[in-house]
Protein backbone atom coordinates (compact mmCIF):
# COMPACT_ATOMS: atom_id res chain seq x y z
CA UNK A 1 0.00 0.00 0.00
CA UNK A 2 1.22 3.28 -1.15
CA UNK A 3 0.44 5.60 1.66
CA UNK A 4 0.99 9.63 1.62
CA UNK A 5 0.64 11.49 5.23
CA UNK A 6 0.27 14.87 4.97
CA UNK A 7 1.79 17.06 7.51
CA UNK A 8 1.98 20.69 8.81
CA UNK A 9 4.24 22.47 11.00
CA UNK A 10 2.35 24.89 13.62
CA UNK A 11 2.92 27.51 16.44
CA UNK A 12 2.17 25.62 19.96
CA UNK A 13 -1.17 25.85 21.05
CA UNK A 14 -0.01 28.12 23.98
CA UNK A 15 1.96 30.98 21.51
CA UNK A 16 1.06 34.20 22.62
CA UNK A 17 -0.63 35.58 19.17
CA UNK A 18 1.20 39.07 18.37
CA UNK A 19 1.34 40.54 14.99
CA UNK A 20 4.06 41.06 13.00
CA UNK A 21 4.89 44.47 11.77
CA UNK A 22 3.43 44.23 7.80
CA UNK A 23 0.12 43.87 9.52
CA UNK A 24 -0.84 40.54 7.73
CA UNK A 25 0.04 37.53 9.82
CA UNK A 26 1.45 36.64 13.60
CA UNK A 27 4.95 37.73 14.27
CA UNK A 28 7.13 34.62 14.54
CA UNK A 29 9.52 35.92 16.86
CA UNK A 30 9.92 33.63 20.15
CA UNK A 31 7.10 31.18 18.95
CA UNK A 32 8.07 27.29 19.36
CA UNK A 33 6.44 25.70 16.24
CA UNK A 34 5.69 22.20 16.54
CA UNK A 35 3.82 18.93 14.52
CA UNK A 36 0.24 19.43 14.44
CA UNK A 37 -1.27 17.61 16.78
CA UNK A 38 -3.73 16.17 14.38
CA UNK A 39 -1.16 15.20 12.34
CA UNK A 40 0.33 12.40 14.75
CA UNK A 41 -3.23 10.44 14.32
CA UNK A 42 -2.23 10.54 10.78
CA UNK A 43 1.38 9.34 11.45
CA UNK A 44 0.23 6.68 13.39
CA UNK A 45 -2.27 5.36 10.97
CA UNK A 46 -0.41 5.57 8.35
CA UNK A 47 2.05 3.43 10.22
CA UNK A 48 -0.38 1.11 11.41
CA UNK A 49 -1.45 0.39 7.49
CA UNK A 50 1.85 -0.30 6.96
CA UNK A 51 2.22 -2.72 9.72
CA UNK A 52 -1.30 -4.29 8.62
CA UNK A 53 -0.89 -4.18 4.75
CA UNK A 54 2.91 -4.09 3.88
CA UNK A 55 4.14 -0.96 1.41
CA UNK A 56 5.61 2.16 2.33
CA UNK A 57 4.64 5.68 4.15
CA UNK A 58 5.77 9.06 2.43
CA UNK A 59 5.64 11.92 5.08
CA UNK A 60 4.92 15.76 2.77
CA UNK A 61 5.06 19.22 4.13
CA UNK A 62 4.62 21.98 2.09
CA UNK A 63 6.46 24.86 4.15
CA UNK A 64 9.90 26.46 4.58
CA UNK A 65 13.33 25.50 5.56
CA UNK A 66 12.01 25.20 9.03
CA UNK A 67 9.69 22.42 8.35
CA UNK A 68 12.27 19.61 8.14
CA UNK A 69 11.81 19.32 12.00
CA UNK A 70 8.86 17.82 11.62
CA UNK A 71 9.81 15.66 8.80
CA UNK A 72 12.50 14.62 11.29
CA UNK A 73 10.00 13.85 13.64
CA UNK A 74 7.84 11.15 11.03
CA UNK A 75 11.29 10.02 9.99
CA UNK A 76 12.09 8.70 13.59
CA UNK A 77 7.89 7.73 14.34
CA UNK A 78 8.89 5.42 11.51
CA UNK A 79 7.90 6.76 7.72
CA UNK A 80 9.89 5.18 4.87
CA UNK A 81 10.43 8.74 2.96
CA UNK A 82 10.50 12.39 3.96
CA UNK A 83 9.74 15.30 1.30
CA UNK A 84 9.78 19.34 1.72
CA UNK A 85 7.58 20.91 -0.90
CA UNK A 86 9.63 24.50 -0.57
CA UNK A 87 7.10 27.11 -0.30
CA UNK A 88 8.14 29.52 2.19
CA UNK A 89 5.35 31.88 1.73
CA UNK A 90 2.89 28.82 2.15
CA UNK A 91 0.12 30.51 0.06
CA UNK A 92 -3.25 30.17 0.42
CA UNK A 93 -5.00 26.83 1.00
CA UNK A 94 -5.47 26.37 -2.14
CA UNK A 95 -1.99 26.52 -2.83
CA UNK A 96 -0.86 23.88 -0.40
CA UNK A 97 -3.59 21.16 -1.49
CA UNK A 98 -2.48 21.14 -5.56
CA UNK A 99 0.85 20.21 -3.77
CA UNK A 100 -0.34 17.57 -1.88
CA UNK A 101 -2.17 16.89 -4.75
CA UNK A 102 0.40 16.32 -6.62
CA UNK A 103 2.46 14.72 -4.05
CA UNK A 104 -0.57 11.82 -3.16
CA UNK A 105 -0.95 11.22 -7.03
CA UNK A 106 0.73 7.53 -6.73
CA UNK A 107 -0.93 6.58 -3.32
CA UNK A 108 -3.12 4.35 -2.35
CA UNK A 109 -4.48 6.46 0.68
CA UNK A 110 -3.79 10.02 1.46
CA UNK A 111 -4.00 10.90 5.01
CA UNK A 112 -4.29 14.22 6.78
CA UNK A 113 -5.11 16.08 10.40
CA UNK A 114 -8.72 16.89 10.68
CA UNK A 115 -7.67 20.49 10.94
CA UNK A 116 -4.41 22.27 11.29
CA UNK A 117 -4.85 24.46 14.28
CA UNK A 118 -3.32 27.60 13.08
CA UNK A 119 -5.58 28.48 10.24
CA UNK A 120 -8.40 25.75 11.36
CA UNK A 121 -9.11 25.24 7.55
CA UNK A 122 -10.66 21.82 8.03
CA UNK A 123 -10.57 22.03 3.94
CA UNK A 124 -7.32 20.42 2.61
CA UNK A 125 -8.87 17.24 2.89
CA UNK A 126 -11.18 17.28 0.58
CA UNK A 127 -9.82 19.77 -1.73
CA UNK A 128 -6.98 17.53 -2.32
CA UNK A 129 -9.53 14.57 -2.49
CA UNK A 130 -11.11 17.29 -5.46
CA UNK A 131 -8.13 17.98 -7.14
CA UNK A 132 -7.28 13.80 -7.10
CA UNK A 133 -11.20 13.05 -8.41
CA UNK A 134 -11.32 11.07 -5.57
CA UNK A 135 -13.60 9.87 -2.81
CA UNK A 136 -12.62 11.36 0.60
CA UNK A 137 -14.16 11.20 4.75
CA UNK A 138 -13.09 13.75 6.96
CA UNK A 139 -12.99 13.64 11.03
CA UNK A 140 -12.20 9.82 10.99
CA UNK A 141 -12.12 8.32 14.33
CA UNK A 142 -12.53 4.71 13.46
CA UNK A 143 -11.41 3.16 9.82
CA UNK A 144 -11.34 -0.72 8.24
CA UNK A 145 -10.16 -1.47 4.87
CA UNK A 146 -11.21 -4.57 3.20
CA UNK A 147 -9.60 -5.10 -0.49
CA UNK A 148 -10.26 -1.94 -1.41
CA UNK A 149 -13.69 -1.44 0.30
CA UNK A 150 -13.19 1.05 2.74
CA UNK A 151 -15.32 1.74 6.34
CA UNK A 152 -14.80 4.94 7.72
CA UNK A 153 -16.85 6.77 10.85
CA UNK A 154 -17.17 10.59 11.25
CA UNK A 155 -17.48 12.77 13.66
CA UNK A 156 -20.68 15.39 12.24
CA UNK A 157 -22.63 17.69 14.46
CA UNK A 158 -24.64 15.59 16.96
CA UNK A 159 -23.46 12.15 16.16
CA UNK A 160 -21.81 10.28 14.43
CA UNK A 161 -22.01 9.05 10.29
CA UNK A 162 -20.49 5.74 8.84
CA UNK A 163 -19.22 6.59 4.90
CA UNK A 164 -18.11 3.73 2.93
CA UNK A 165 -16.08 4.53 -0.03
CA UNK A 166 -13.03 2.55 -1.82
CA UNK A 167 -9.21 3.21 -2.54
CA UNK A 168 -7.59 4.96 -3.59
CA UNK A 169 -9.18 7.73 -1.29
CA UNK A 170 -8.48 10.49 1.49
CA UNK A 171 -9.20 10.58 4.59
CA UNK A 172 -8.93 13.80 7.64
CA UNK A 173 -8.20 11.92 11.27
CA UNK A 174 -9.61 12.78 14.59
CA UNK A 175 -8.47 12.28 17.72
CA UNK A 176 -9.91 8.27 19.13
CA UNK A 177 -8.61 6.96 16.28
CA UNK A 178 -5.21 5.17 17.25
CA UNK A 179 -2.42 6.79 20.43
CA UNK A 180 0.31 8.00 18.50
CA UNK A 181 3.87 6.39 19.10
CA UNK A 182 6.60 8.48 20.89
CA UNK A 183 9.57 8.51 19.18
CA UNK A 184 12.53 6.42 20.73
CA UNK A 185 15.68 8.07 21.43
CA UNK A 186 17.94 6.22 19.59
CA UNK A 187 15.07 6.71 16.17
CA UNK A 188 15.27 10.39 17.56
CA UNK A 189 18.97 10.08 16.71
CA UNK A 190 19.08 8.44 13.60
CA UNK A 191 16.37 10.89 12.21
CA UNK A 192 19.19 13.22 12.36
CA UNK A 193 21.04 11.84 9.72
CA UNK A 194 18.55 10.58 7.21
CA UNK A 195 17.69 12.54 3.64
CA UNK A 196 14.75 14.61 3.05
CA UNK A 197 13.68 14.91 0.06
CA UNK A 198 13.29 18.40 -1.43
CA UNK A 199 10.60 19.69 -4.50
CA UNK A 200 9.80 22.76 -5.75
CA UNK A 201 6.69 24.14 -4.90
CA UNK A 202 3.80 23.85 -8.07
CA UNK A 203 3.41 27.85 -7.64
CA UNK A 204 0.18 28.66 -8.26
CA UNK A 205 -1.51 31.67 -8.08
CA UNK A 206 -3.12 32.69 -4.40
CA UNK A 207 -6.65 32.41 -4.45
CA UNK A 208 -7.67 34.19 -1.29
CA UNK A 209 -5.79 37.34 0.08
CA UNK A 210 -5.28 37.96 2.95
CA UNK A 211 -5.83 42.03 4.03
CA UNK A 212 -4.60 42.58 7.42
CA UNK A 213 -4.78 40.55 11.26
CA UNK A 214 -5.43 41.79 14.21
CA UNK A 215 -6.42 40.76 17.67
CA UNK A 216 -9.96 40.12 18.72
CA UNK A 217 -11.20 43.25 20.56
CA UNK A 218 -13.03 42.01 24.37
CA UNK A 219 -16.29 43.75 24.14
CA UNK A 220 -17.21 41.82 27.40
CA UNK A 221 -19.24 43.49 30.08
CA UNK A 222 -17.11 42.15 32.22
CA UNK A 223 -19.16 42.58 35.39
CA UNK A 224 -17.69 40.24 38.43
CA UNK A 225 -20.27 39.64 41.39
CA UNK A 226 -19.52 37.50 44.35
CA UNK A 227 -21.69 34.68 45.30
CA UNK A 228 -24.20 36.16 47.86
CA UNK A 229 -28.09 35.58 47.05
CA UNK A 230 -28.66 38.82 46.51
CA UNK A 231 -25.77 38.43 43.64
CA UNK A 232 -27.22 35.37 42.55
CA UNK A 233 -29.81 37.21 42.25
CA UNK A 234 -28.90 40.07 40.56
CA UNK A 235 -26.95 38.07 37.69
CA UNK A 236 -30.70 36.20 37.04
CA UNK A 237 -31.85 39.73 36.71
CA UNK A 238 -28.82 40.67 34.26
CA UNK A 239 -28.93 37.96 31.65
CA UNK A 240 -32.92 38.44 31.73
CA UNK A 241 -33.27 42.29 31.24
CA UNK A 242 -29.61 43.54 30.75
CA UNK A 243 -28.36 41.38 28.06
CA UNK A 244 -31.34 39.25 27.47
CA UNK A 245 -30.17 36.11 27.11
CA UNK A 246 -33.01 34.55 28.66
CA UNK B 1 -26.28 42.49 -10.77
CA UNK B 2 -23.76 40.59 -8.05
CA UNK B 3 -25.49 37.49 -7.16
CA UNK B 4 -24.89 34.91 -4.24
CA UNK B 5 -26.12 31.42 -4.17
CA UNK B 6 -26.73 30.01 -0.61
CA UNK B 7 -26.53 26.28 -0.31
CA UNK B 8 -29.96 25.69 2.12
CA UNK B 9 -30.36 22.19 3.94
CA UNK B 10 -34.10 20.89 5.37
CA UNK B 11 -34.80 19.41 8.54
CA UNK B 12 -37.99 17.91 9.17
CA UNK B 13 -40.41 20.21 6.63
CA UNK B 14 -38.30 23.05 7.14
CA UNK B 15 -35.18 24.15 6.63
CA UNK B 16 -31.71 23.95 9.25
CA UNK B 17 -31.61 27.24 11.57
CA UNK B 18 -27.71 27.62 9.92
CA UNK B 19 -29.29 27.51 6.82
CA UNK B 20 -31.23 30.62 7.72
CA UNK B 21 -28.55 32.30 8.94
CA UNK B 22 -26.91 31.90 5.93
CA UNK B 23 -29.62 33.33 3.85
CA UNK B 24 -29.81 36.59 6.39
CA UNK B 25 -25.87 37.20 5.98
CA UNK B 26 -26.19 36.80 2.39
CA UNK B 27 -29.08 39.42 2.07
CA UNK B 28 -27.09 41.41 4.35
CA UNK B 29 -24.86 41.80 1.69
CA UNK B 30 -26.83 43.57 -0.72
CA UNK B 31 -26.07 40.79 -3.52
CA UNK B 32 -28.83 39.26 -5.32
CA UNK B 33 -29.79 35.94 -3.42
CA UNK B 34 -30.45 32.97 -4.77
CA UNK B 35 -31.31 29.80 -2.85
CA UNK B 36 -30.78 25.95 -3.66
CA UNK B 37 -32.12 22.98 -1.91
CA UNK B 38 -31.17 19.38 -3.09
CA UNK B 39 -32.52 17.65 0.10
CA UNK B 40 -36.13 18.38 0.12
CA UNK B 41 -39.15 19.40 -1.60
CA UNK B 42 -41.19 22.69 -2.08
CA UNK B 43 -42.76 22.79 0.88
CA UNK B 44 -39.23 23.24 3.27
CA UNK B 45 -38.84 26.77 0.81
CA UNK B 46 -41.59 28.10 2.43
CA UNK B 47 -39.82 29.45 5.25
CA UNK B 48 -37.32 31.03 3.53
CA UNK B 49 -39.31 33.33 1.92
CA UNK B 50 -39.85 34.93 5.48
CA UNK B 51 -35.98 35.78 5.56
CA UNK B 52 -35.75 37.70 2.68
CA UNK B 53 -35.36 34.69 0.04
CA UNK B 54 -36.45 35.84 -3.24
CA UNK B 55 -35.48 33.15 -5.39
CA UNK B 56 -34.70 29.23 -4.78
CA UNK B 57 -33.54 26.39 -7.22
CA UNK B 58 -34.91 23.27 -6.22
CA UNK B 59 -32.56 20.34 -7.13
CA UNK B 60 -34.30 17.71 -8.80
CA UNK B 61 -32.27 14.42 -9.24
CA UNK B 62 -32.72 10.64 -7.70
CA UNK B 63 -29.05 10.39 -7.27
CA UNK B 64 -29.43 13.28 -4.75
CA UNK B 65 -31.02 10.71 -2.51
CA UNK B 66 -27.22 8.96 -1.89
CA UNK B 67 -26.07 11.04 0.40
CA UNK B 68 -23.06 11.73 -1.01
CA UNK B 69 -20.49 14.84 -0.66
CA UNK B 70 -19.44 14.61 -4.10
CA UNK B 71 -22.79 14.74 -5.83
CA UNK B 72 -23.93 17.79 -3.55
CA UNK B 73 -21.16 19.41 -4.45
CA UNK B 74 -21.11 18.84 -7.90
CA UNK B 75 -25.01 20.03 -7.61
CA UNK B 76 -23.87 23.09 -6.51
CA UNK B 77 -21.59 23.90 -8.73
CA UNK B 78 -23.65 23.56 -11.66
CA UNK B 79 -26.65 25.64 -9.79
CA UNK B 80 -23.39 28.44 -8.83
CA UNK B 81 -22.50 28.29 -12.50
CA UNK B 82 -26.14 28.40 -13.82
CA UNK B 83 -27.50 31.08 -11.66
CA UNK B 84 -24.09 32.92 -12.57
CA UNK B 85 -23.40 33.27 -9.36
CA UNK B 86 -20.32 35.40 -8.14
CA UNK B 87 -19.99 33.89 -4.60
CA UNK B 88 -21.76 30.30 -2.92
CA UNK B 89 -22.19 30.49 0.99
CA UNK B 90 -23.11 27.48 3.07
CA UNK B 91 -22.49 26.87 6.59
CA UNK B 92 -19.63 25.64 8.51
CA UNK B 93 -21.11 22.52 9.64
CA UNK B 94 -19.81 19.24 9.19
CA UNK B 95 -21.54 19.32 5.89
CA UNK B 96 -21.15 22.67 4.54
CA UNK B 97 -17.06 22.06 5.96
CA UNK B 98 -16.60 18.71 3.37
CA UNK B 99 -18.44 19.89 0.64
CA UNK B 100 -17.65 23.55 0.33
CA UNK B 101 -13.92 22.91 -0.48
CA UNK B 102 -14.84 20.80 -3.46
CA UNK B 103 -17.37 23.74 -4.74
CA UNK B 104 -14.49 25.69 -4.64
CA UNK B 105 -11.97 23.27 -6.57
CA UNK B 106 -15.18 23.00 -9.16
CA UNK B 107 -15.33 26.50 -9.74
CA UNK B 108 -11.36 27.18 -9.99
CA UNK B 109 -12.98 29.31 -6.75
CA UNK B 110 -11.13 30.89 -3.83
CA UNK B 111 -12.32 29.61 -0.50
CA UNK B 112 -12.90 31.14 2.68
CA UNK B 113 -14.13 28.64 5.47
CA UNK B 114 -15.52 29.81 9.07
CA UNK B 115 -16.46 33.35 8.00
CA UNK B 116 -17.62 35.43 11.51
CA UNK B 117 -18.49 38.84 9.45
CA UNK B 118 -19.27 39.35 6.02
CA UNK B 119 -18.73 43.19 4.19
CA UNK B 120 -19.56 44.34 0.59
CA UNK B 121 -16.48 46.82 -0.63
CA UNK B 122 -16.58 48.05 -3.94
CA UNK B 123 -18.13 44.90 -5.81
CA UNK B 124 -16.64 41.96 -3.85
CA UNK B 125 -16.81 40.83 -0.34
CA UNK B 126 -14.59 41.11 2.77
CA UNK B 127 -14.97 38.70 5.34
CA UNK B 128 -13.18 38.08 8.74
CA UNK B 129 -12.27 34.63 10.15
CA UNK B 130 -10.84 33.60 13.46
CA UNK B 131 -6.77 32.05 13.11
CA UNK B 132 -4.80 30.58 15.50
CA UNK B 133 -7.72 28.99 17.37
CA UNK B 134 -8.98 32.51 17.68
CA UNK B 135 -6.49 34.30 19.08
CA UNK B 136 -6.35 36.02 15.61
CA UNK B 137 -8.73 38.03 13.70
CA UNK B 138 -7.92 37.99 9.61
CA UNK B 139 -9.67 39.71 6.73
CA UNK B 140 -9.58 38.22 3.73
CA UNK B 141 -10.40 38.48 0.22
CA UNK B 142 -11.00 36.26 -2.52
CA UNK B 143 -9.10 37.27 -5.95
CA UNK B 144 -10.65 35.02 -8.10
CA UNK B 145 -13.96 35.80 -10.53
CA UNK B 146 -15.88 33.19 -8.06
CA UNK B 147 -15.59 32.72 -3.79
CA UNK B 148 -17.02 30.04 -2.22
CA UNK B 149 -17.66 31.15 1.47
CA UNK B 150 -18.63 29.17 4.77
CA UNK B 151 -20.28 30.72 7.84
CA UNK B 152 -19.47 30.19 11.34
CA UNK B 153 -22.70 28.78 12.73
CA UNK B 154 -24.89 30.82 15.22
CA UNK B 155 -23.01 34.10 14.69
CA UNK B 156 -25.10 35.35 12.15
CA UNK B 157 -28.38 35.84 13.63
CA UNK B 158 -31.37 34.65 11.31
CA UNK B 159 -33.57 37.76 11.02
CA UNK B 160 -36.95 38.08 9.72
CA UNK B 161 -38.05 40.25 6.39
CA UNK B 162 -40.89 39.56 3.86
CA UNK B 163 -40.07 38.80 0.26
CA UNK B 164 -42.41 36.70 -2.22
CA UNK B 165 -40.32 33.64 -3.36
CA UNK B 166 -40.10 32.19 -6.47
CA UNK B 167 -39.19 28.58 -6.60
CA UNK B 168 -37.43 27.21 -9.64
CA UNK B 169 -36.70 23.26 -10.28
CA UNK B 170 -33.12 22.74 -11.15
CA UNK B 171 -31.83 18.96 -12.75
CA UNK B 172 -28.33 18.76 -12.24
CA UNK B 173 -26.48 16.10 -14.10
CA UNK B 174 -25.70 13.31 -11.85
CA UNK B 175 -23.87 10.09 -12.89
CA UNK B 176 -23.46 7.33 -10.50
CA UNK B 177 -19.25 7.45 -10.98
CA UNK B 178 -19.85 11.04 -9.10
CA UNK B 179 -21.61 9.21 -5.79
CA UNK B 180 -18.05 7.32 -4.97
CA UNK B 181 -18.79 8.24 -1.27
CA UNK B 182 -22.22 7.30 0.03
CA UNK B 183 -23.07 7.83 3.87
CA UNK B 184 -24.12 4.51 4.91
CA UNK B 185 -25.21 4.84 8.85
CA UNK B 186 -25.81 8.03 11.00
CA UNK B 187 -25.78 7.87 14.43
CA UNK B 188 -27.06 10.92 16.74
CA UNK B 189 -26.42 11.39 20.13
CA UNK B 190 -29.80 10.68 21.35
CA UNK B 191 -32.01 11.76 23.64
CA UNK B 192 -29.61 14.43 24.26
CA UNK B 193 -29.05 17.99 23.22
CA UNK B 194 -26.07 18.30 21.19
CA UNK B 195 -23.58 21.05 21.66
CA UNK B 196 -23.25 21.77 18.69
CA UNK B 197 -26.81 22.73 17.93
CA UNK B 198 -27.44 24.44 20.82
CA UNK B 199 -28.29 28.01 22.12
CA UNK B 200 -27.38 27.68 25.52
CA UNK B 201 -24.47 25.42 27.05
CA UNK B 202 -23.57 24.85 30.15
CA UNK B 203 -20.21 23.89 30.62
CA UNK B 204 -18.11 22.16 33.44
CA UNK B 205 -14.98 21.60 34.76
CA UNK B 206 -12.50 19.78 36.71
CA UNK B 207 -13.70 22.53 39.49
CA UNK B 208 -17.03 20.53 40.00
CA UNK B 209 -14.30 17.81 41.94
CA UNK B 210 -16.08 14.74 41.21
CA UNK B 211 -18.12 13.16 38.13
CA UNK B 212 -21.45 12.60 40.42
CA UNK B 213 -21.16 16.54 40.88
CA UNK B 214 -22.08 17.37 37.26
CA UNK B 215 -26.15 16.61 37.97
CA UNK B 216 -25.53 20.42 38.84
CA UNK B 217 -24.70 21.25 35.45
CA UNK B 218 -27.19 18.77 33.86
CA UNK B 219 -30.18 20.71 36.30
CA UNK B 220 -28.89 24.24 35.28
CA UNK B 221 -29.19 22.95 31.38
CA UNK B 222 -32.58 21.49 31.62
CA UNK B 223 -33.94 24.62 33.17
CA UNK B 224 -32.65 26.62 30.51
CA UNK B 225 -33.43 23.79 27.88
CA UNK B 226 -29.74 23.82 26.78
CA UNK B 227 -27.12 21.00 25.97
CA UNK B 228 -24.19 20.32 28.62
CA UNK B 229 -20.57 20.95 27.88
CA UNK B 230 -17.17 19.71 29.33
CA UNK B 231 -13.66 21.59 29.23
CA UNK B 232 -10.56 18.67 28.39
CA UNK B 233 -9.94 18.11 32.15
CA UNK B 234 -13.13 16.57 32.86
CA UNK B 235 -13.64 14.39 29.39
CA UNK B 236 -9.83 13.19 29.63
CA UNK B 237 -10.15 12.13 33.68
CA UNK B 238 -13.50 9.77 32.03
CA UNK B 239 -16.24 11.79 33.89
CA UNK B 240 -18.29 13.03 30.40
CA UNK B 241 -17.47 11.63 26.68
CA UNK B 242 -15.81 13.55 24.29
CA UNK B 243 -18.69 14.28 22.06
CA UNK B 244 -19.28 17.15 24.95
CA UNK B 245 -15.98 18.54 24.96
CA UNK B 246 -15.47 21.72 24.08
CA UNK B 247 -11.90 23.48 22.69
CA UNK B 248 -9.64 23.07 20.39
CA UNK B 249 -9.61 19.24 20.49
CA UNK B 250 -12.97 19.51 20.90
CA UNK B 251 -16.05 21.42 19.22
CA UNK B 252 -15.95 24.94 18.15
CA UNK B 253 -19.48 26.29 19.41
CA UNK B 254 -20.93 30.02 19.62
CA UNK B 255 -24.41 29.47 21.39
CA UNK B 256 -26.24 32.94 22.65
CA UNK B 257 -25.43 31.80 26.16
CA UNK B 258 -22.46 29.94 27.69
CA UNK B 259 -22.11 28.97 31.56
CA UNK B 260 -18.35 28.12 32.12
CA UNK B 261 -18.33 26.26 35.53
CA UNK B 262 -15.23 25.63 37.77
CA UNK B 263 -13.59 25.79 34.35
CA UNK B 264 -10.16 28.16 34.05
CA UNK B 265 -10.32 29.29 31.14
CA UNK B 266 -7.22 27.75 29.45
CA UNK B 267 -6.56 29.07 25.83
CA UNK B 268 -7.24 26.13 24.39
CA UNK B 269 -11.13 25.51 25.86
CA UNK B 270 -11.48 29.65 24.90
CA UNK B 271 -11.02 28.70 21.52
CA UNK B 272 -13.59 26.78 21.04
CA UNK B 273 -16.35 29.31 22.88
CA UNK B 274 -14.94 32.64 22.51
CA UNK B 275 -17.29 33.44 19.86
CA UNK B 276 -20.29 32.70 22.24
CA UNK B 277 -22.64 35.95 22.56
CA UNK B 278 -22.64 36.17 25.99
CA UNK B 279 -20.38 34.22 28.79
CA UNK B 280 -20.81 33.55 32.50
CA UNK B 281 -17.94 32.24 34.35
CA UNK B 282 -18.62 31.04 38.11
CA UNK B 283 -15.23 29.78 39.62
CA UNK B 284 -13.73 30.35 43.18
CA UNK B 285 -10.23 31.79 42.10
CA UNK B 286 -11.21 35.65 40.87
CA UNK B 287 -8.48 35.48 38.96
CA UNK B 288 -8.96 32.67 36.82
CA UNK B 289 -8.35 33.31 33.24
CA UNK B 290 -11.89 32.58 32.60
CA UNK B 291 -12.96 36.05 33.64
CA UNK B 292 -10.83 38.43 31.46
CA UNK B 293 -13.27 37.01 28.62
CA UNK B 294 -16.59 37.12 30.34
CA UNK B 295 -19.73 39.04 30.37
CA UNK B 296 -21.12 38.08 33.47
CA UNK B 297 -19.34 36.34 36.45
CA UNK B 298 -19.88 34.91 39.83
CA UNK B 299 -16.48 34.89 42.55
CA UNK B 300 -17.94 31.14 44.14
CA UNK B 301 -17.82 27.87 44.90
CA UNK B 302 -19.70 26.16 42.36
CA UNK B 303 -21.12 23.59 44.60
CA UNK B 304 -22.93 26.12 46.48
CA UNK B 305 -23.75 28.76 43.44
CA UNK B 306 -25.05 25.79 41.01
CA UNK B 307 -27.87 25.11 42.96
CA UNK B 308 -29.25 28.38 43.66
CA UNK B 309 -28.17 29.54 40.70
CA UNK B 310 -30.45 27.04 39.29
CA UNK B 311 -33.59 27.79 41.66
CA UNK B 312 -33.35 31.25 40.97
CA UNK B 313 -33.57 31.09 37.36
CA UNK B 314 -36.54 28.32 37.71
CA UNK B 315 -38.65 30.84 39.60
CA UNK B 316 -37.79 33.81 37.09
CA UNK B 317 -38.68 31.58 33.85
CA UNK B 318 -41.55 30.39 35.00
CA UNK B 319 -43.23 33.39 35.96
C1 LIG C 1 -2.92 20.46 22.46
C2 LIG C 1 -3.91 20.74 23.56
C3 LIG C 1 -5.27 20.74 23.27
C4 LIG C 1 -6.22 20.99 24.25
N1 LIG C 1 -7.55 21.01 23.93
C5 LIG C 1 -8.46 21.34 24.86
C6 LIG C 1 -9.86 21.41 24.54
O1 LIG C 1 -10.29 21.15 23.41
N2 LIG C 1 -10.73 21.77 25.51
C7 LIG C 1 -10.33 22.06 26.79
O2 LIG C 1 -11.19 22.40 27.61
N3 LIG C 1 -9.04 21.97 27.13
C8 LIG C 1 -8.10 21.59 26.20
N4 LIG C 1 -6.79 21.47 26.58
C9 LIG C 1 -6.46 21.48 28.03
C10 LIG C 1 -6.38 22.86 28.64
O3 LIG C 1 -5.05 23.34 28.49
C11 LIG C 1 -6.71 22.78 30.14
O4 LIG C 1 -5.86 21.86 30.76
C12 LIG C 1 -8.17 22.41 30.45
O5 LIG C 1 -9.06 23.19 29.69
C13 LIG C 1 -8.43 22.59 31.92
O6 LIG C 1 -9.73 22.16 32.26
P1 LIG C 1 -10.48 22.80 33.49
O7 LIG C 1 -10.61 24.26 33.31
O8 LIG C 1 -11.73 22.00 33.68
O9 LIG C 1 -9.52 22.42 34.71
P2 LIG C 1 -8.53 23.33 35.56
O10 LIG C 1 -7.61 24.07 34.73
O11 LIG C 1 -7.99 22.42 36.61
O12 LIG C 1 -9.47 24.40 36.24
C14 LIG C 1 -10.38 24.14 37.25
C15 LIG C 1 -10.95 25.48 37.69
O13 LIG C 1 -11.97 25.25 38.61
C16 LIG C 1 -11.86 26.19 39.68
N5 LIG C 1 -12.45 25.56 40.85
C17 LIG C 1 -11.97 24.52 41.59
N6 LIG C 1 -12.85 24.20 42.55
C18 LIG C 1 -13.89 25.03 42.45
C19 LIG C 1 -15.10 25.20 43.14
N7 LIG C 1 -15.43 24.40 44.19
N8 LIG C 1 -15.93 26.18 42.75
C20 LIG C 1 -15.61 26.98 41.71
N9 LIG C 1 -14.50 26.87 41.01
C21 LIG C 1 -13.64 25.91 41.36
C22 LIG C 1 -10.40 26.48 39.80
O14 LIG C 1 -10.20 27.78 40.34
C23 LIG C 1 -9.93 26.40 38.34
O15 LIG C 1 -9.99 27.66 37.72
C24 LIG C 1 -5.81 21.23 25.60
C25 LIG C 1 -4.45 21.22 25.90
C26 LIG C 1 -3.51 20.99 24.91
C27 LIG C 1 -2.05 21.01 25.28
N1 LIG D 1 1.34 23.14 4.73
C1 LIG D 1 0.88 21.89 4.83
N2 LIG D 1 1.66 20.84 4.45
C2 LIG D 1 1.19 19.57 4.54
N3 LIG D 1 -0.02 19.25 5.00
C3 LIG D 1 -0.84 20.24 5.39
C4 LIG D 1 -0.44 21.61 5.32
N4 LIG D 1 -1.47 22.36 5.78
C5 LIG D 1 -2.46 21.51 6.11
N5 LIG D 1 -2.08 20.22 5.88
C6 LIG D 1 -2.86 18.99 6.16
O1 LIG D 1 -4.23 19.31 6.13
C7 LIG D 1 -4.85 19.01 7.40
C8 LIG D 1 -6.00 19.96 7.63
O2 LIG D 1 -5.56 21.30 7.61
P1 LIG D 1 -6.56 22.53 7.38
O3 LIG D 1 -7.47 22.14 6.27
O4 LIG D 1 -5.66 23.66 7.06
O5 LIG D 1 -7.29 22.72 8.69
C9 LIG D 1 -3.69 19.09 8.37
O6 LIG D 1 -3.97 18.36 9.55
C10 LIG D 1 -2.57 18.47 7.54
O7 LIG D 1 -2.69 17.05 7.51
Amino acid sequence: MNIVVCISQVPDTTTKVTVAPDGKKISSAGVKFILNPYDEFALEEGLQLRAKYGGSVTAVTVGGDSAKEILRTALAMGVDKAVLIKDDERADSFGVAHNLAEAAREADIAILGRQSIDFDSYGTAAMTAELLNLPSASMVSKLSIDGTKVVAECDIDGGKETIELSLPCVISVQKGLNEPRYPKLPDIMKAKSKPIEERASAGVAPRVRTLSMELPKSSRIGKVLGDSDADIQELVRLLHEEAKAI
Amino acid sequence: MSTILVYLESQGNGLKRSSLEAITAAVDTGYTVIGLLADGKEENVQAAAEYGLTKCLLAKHPLLAEKSSPVAASAIAQAARYSQANYVMASANSNGKEIAPRVAVKLQAGYIPDAISLESSAGSIIAKRPAYAGKAIVSVQISTQVGVITLRPNVFTAKKRSASLTVEEFSPEITTEDIRARVTGVSKNEGRLDVSEADIIVSGGRGLKAAENYNLIESLAQVLGGAVGSSRAVVDAGWRPHSEQIGQTGKTVSPSLYFACGISGAIQHLAGMSTSKIIVAINKDKDAPIFKVADYGIVGDILEVLPKLTEALRRTLNK
